[in-house]
């Protein structure tokens, strides 16, 4: 028989939590692939890689705008369709089935990309398509592709300059579109898309210098493309090692991907920041941490909607970190990139073989007579 | 016939310079400017000296106050003086660029015989009950009625009453100075129910330069023109708890009330949704049972945040006064006021900043275009931020809030419009890329001609010198 009761300290405790996410130090994402064909398979498992460390880390869908400029999962060069592998023999499926892309194939422009930084989005844009942030977000931006000196080519057809982006930025400082902002490029020459940024607040990293090539980390000879590229390879494997509570900061970010790893050397900007990068967390553009406050006020409200009296009491506020929100349990990843690749058993040659190396003793054979056998055995 | 020929030659020769020089004349006069005109970025013109004028714009908050005198509040003497007005302005100190200035004008004056009847009466909820005339209040004004020093309407050790509506009751002293102590008195009272320091220092929080970093001050929302609020309830175990609320019930009841008080602040829409959490299937031979959620003591907590969220805290009353109980809405009509100075202020700093940064903008980056709707955009939130000042100033709070949240309406459309992104940047190499190919084909015969000209023309000044 159900019966109804007053789960009243339930309802106390649910109502008591003041969510106050405006307020917390919340981080964006702007993640960018820029590169179209399949071989650049390798820059959409990139941007798709950093995307999964940060939704791990705990930033929800909503806070991330994604970027791809082509579709390799659904390619008909595809292999395996509907996966995108970060590692060779298929060990990691960056793709999943939870990605959210919001910008895809030939919406990836130079316009559409600068239009997203500035905020200047035609009304008709929906929420997801839009960078929703104020001067309390920090932001980080991943750009990745094939680029050059002081330029990172879109879709093989368009440029954006160091100079349009330095320009960008100064547009979102202007109108306080974020507190502080990480930018991260994993392109040839990248150093150069930094050195025009003017605008404070800004630290940049790239993973080669002016003149220098970014390459290209292993191929996969089952999928046929390379499958991740060397600097975003090993910010990968350090991220796998941060959680949400990490006490990790920007100056070990600085010294992944050293020159004997990574061939290229990378390279990193913190003129414009204002905080020295020892004290600043990965988590805090990497993570979100979303503060809760919990309140003991309440109005007093009688039956019939009569408030009788007042009660207003001394508020302690608490800030507690609430969990993080997990999504489903991944492959774990540290333990896959670091294991040793697994012995296949051994089979004897097939039907096929066997019937394909007889044709050619036959051949020889009759060519040759069968008295020059004993020049084999 | 040489010479014949050496003349049509000359003639020709002479032509020849006319054609050239010509061109050149053309190419320069009428091409030069034609190419620069039609390919520079279109800016509508902008009021850049308003613009700028705005960050000085100094903003006075003027908060009208009627002080009502009853008979034996003060010495007869003093009133005998009434009715006057005294006037006191004080100036805010913020770390802002615009300065701020609270002006409380108050009104004094005698009683009317029914306030007089009021005011005898037996409790002060009793004497507000006949004085309160909600209608008849301006927002942003207040009421202050001087009761005698001995009266019973207030208990005997509170000096001051503050009440739901924008009145308040203070008593009075027999004394030489009576009107200077009142005056004090009432300008706490007053500072109570309408504007201080910290109210405005959190409404402008973001403008003022301070270290953020330590800064763990509670803010509100932002101000803008809507808000959306949405109930969750989140069911952590759908299979053995089977949850119902009334939430529309419990809107309706609390929560529109206290939205429809605080309407003059911005649109507000209400939902709701119900999160179950770890959907699975229940067995159903095992009934879950039955939760019916008590929304009065939920509503209770959540119109407590929701003053909170908006910003409107427990006011600092002055000592020895008594704070009247709430109104069923949860909201006093002077904490919305209050919440409406706040709001419209930090519009107009908003406003302000947004439009000195276009202006910024357009200074630093060359190629943004600016339309013509975009300027008159830019005008209207001008225009709107001056009529904002000037009705603070003349102390109506309403149509200023009104104001200030078109500017910021305004200044945002201009400043996001997508227009503005219309050109991209080309690099200077990527540019003579361009135009060489097109100009110097036509450019370096009409140089050379022209060259060919001077030095002739020098030649044959020089000669006639050579032969004298």
């Amino acid at each position: 028989m159900a019966t109804a009761y007053f789960l009243s300290h339930c309802a106390i405790t649910l109502a008591a939590f003041l969510l106050l996410s405006f307020r917390s130090v919340a981080a964006s994402q702007i993640e960018v692939c820029t590169s179209r064909f399949w071989f650049n398979y390798r820059h959409v498992a990139n941007t798709l890689s950093v995307y999964r460390s940060v939704k791990r880390l705990g930033i929800p869908d909503s806070h991330i705008v994604l970027m791809l400029a082509d579709d390799m999962a659904c390619n008909p060069r595809n292999p395996k369709p509907a996966t995108v592998f970060s590692h060779k023999n298929m060990e990691l499926n960056v793709y999943g089935d939870d990605v959210e892309v919001d910008y895809r194939s030939y919406e990836v422009t130079v316009e559409n990309f600068l239009r997203v930084l500035t905020g200047r989005i035609p009304p008709s844009t929906p929420r997801s398509k839009r960078l929703l942030s104020d001067d309390r977000s920090n932001i980080l931006i991943y750009m990745t592709g094939h680029g050059g000196n002081g330029f990172l080519k879109f879709q093989d057809s368009e440029e954006i300059t160091n100079i349009e982006l330095a320009d960008a930025f100064e547009q979102m400082w202007q109108k306080r579109r974020y507190n502080e902002l990480l930018f991260i490029i994993d392109t040839c020459q990248g150093a150069s898309m930094y050195e025009r940024f003017y605008s404070p607040n800004i630290m940049a990293l790239a993973s080669s210098q002016v003149g220098e090539d970014s390459l290209s980390h292993q191929p996969d000879p089952a999928i046929g493309v390379h499958l991740m590229d060397r600097y975003t390879f090993y910010v990968l494997e350090f991220l796998e090692e941060i959680n949400p509570a990490s006490q990790t900061n920007m100056n070990d970010l600085f010294q992944v991907c050293p020159k004997n790893l990574c061939v290229s050397t990378p390279g990193h900007r913190t003129d414009l920041f204002q905080r020295n990068p020892k004290n600043v967390l990965i988590t805090d553009f990497f993570g979100s941490v979303r503060k809760v406050e919990i309140t003991t006020e309440t109005i007093s409200l009688r039956q019939d909607s009569e408030i009788t009296e007042s009660s207003y009491k001394e508020d302690q506020m608490d800030e507690e970190l609430m969990e993080p929100l997990k999504y489903v349990e991944q492959l774990p990843v540290a333990q896959i990139i670091h294991q040793k690749p697994k012995l296949k058993d051994w089979h004897p040659p097939g039907g096929f073989i066997l019937g394909l190396w007889a044709l050619i003793i036959m051949v020889f054979f009759k060519t040759y007579g069968i008295k020059h056998m004993k020049f084999i055995f | 016939m040489a010479a014949a020929g050496a003349v049509a030659t000359d003639i020709e020769v002479v032509r020849g310079k006319r054609a050239a020089l010509f061109f050149a004349a053309v190419a320069i006069v009428l091409g030069l400017p034609l190419w620069w005109k039609t390919t520079e970025t279109y800016r509508a013109p902008l009021p850049y000296s308003q613009i700028s004028g705005l960050n000085a714009l100094q903003l006075r908050l003027k908060v009208p106050v009627t002080v009502v005198f009853t008979r034996d509040s003060v010495p007869l003497d003093d009133q005998g003086k009434l009715p006057f007005t005294v006037v006191h302005e004080r100036e805010i100190p913020l770390k802002y660029k615009m300065k701020i200035k609270c002006r409380f004008q108050k009104n004094y004056r005698r009683a009317l015989d029914h306030e007089e009847e009021a005011l005898s009466l037996g409790n002060v909820q009793e004497a507000e009950a006949v004085l309160a005339q909600p209608e008849k209040q301006v927002e942003g004004s207040l009421t202050v009625y001087v009761i005698s020093e001995h009266s019973s309407l207030l208990p005997q050790d509170m000096m001051s009453y503050i009440g739901p509506e924008r009145t308040a009751v203070v008593r009075g002293i027999m004394h030489r100075e009576a009107f200077n102590i009142i005056g004090r008195r009432i300008i706490q009272v007053a500072q109570a129910m309408s504007l201080t320091e910290d109210v405005l220092a959190a409404a402008l929080a973001d403008h003022l330069r301070e270290d953020k970093w330590s800064s763990d001050k509670r803010r509100p929302l932002k101000s803008s023109l809507g808000y959306e609020i949405t109930f969750s309830l989140l069911n952590p175990d759908p299979k053995s708890h089977d949850v119902h609320w009334d939430i529309e019930g419990a809107v309706q009841r609390y929560v529109q009330p206290f939205l429809n008080a605080l309407s003059a602040a911005g649109n507000f829409s209400v939902d709701s949704q119900v999160y179950n959490v770890d959907p699975k299937a229940y067995n159903a031979s095992e009934r879950p049972v039955r939760v019916e959620v008590d929304m009065v003591r939920v509503m209770e907590v959540f119109l407590a945040q929701l003053r909170l969220l908006f910003g409107i805290a427990y006011p600092q009353v002055p000592p020895k006064c008594l704070l009247s109980g709430p109104k069923s809405e949860g909201l006093m009509t002077w904490e919305l006021d209050r919440l409406l100075w706040a709001r419209s202020v930090e519009n107009l700093a908003t406003a302000t900043t947004t439009l000195t940064s276009l202006a910024q903008l357009l200074g630093k980056i060359s190629n943004i275009v600016i339309k013509d709707d975009v300027a008159s955009e830019v005008y209207r939130a001008v225009a709107a931020v001056q009529k904002a000042a000037e009705e603070l100033a003349s102390g109506h709070l309403s149509s200023a809030f009104a104001a200030s949240q078109e500017a910021v309406t305004s200044s945002e459309r201009a400043f996001f419009d997508p227009s503005l992104l219309h050109l991209l940047y080309f690099p200077d190499d990527q540019k003579f890329a361009i135009y060489i190919p097109l100009f110097l084909p036509m450019a370096v015969p009409i140089l050379l001609s022209l060259v060919k000209i001077f030095l002739e023309t020098r030649k044959s000044w020089k000669k006639p010198e050579k032969i004298d």
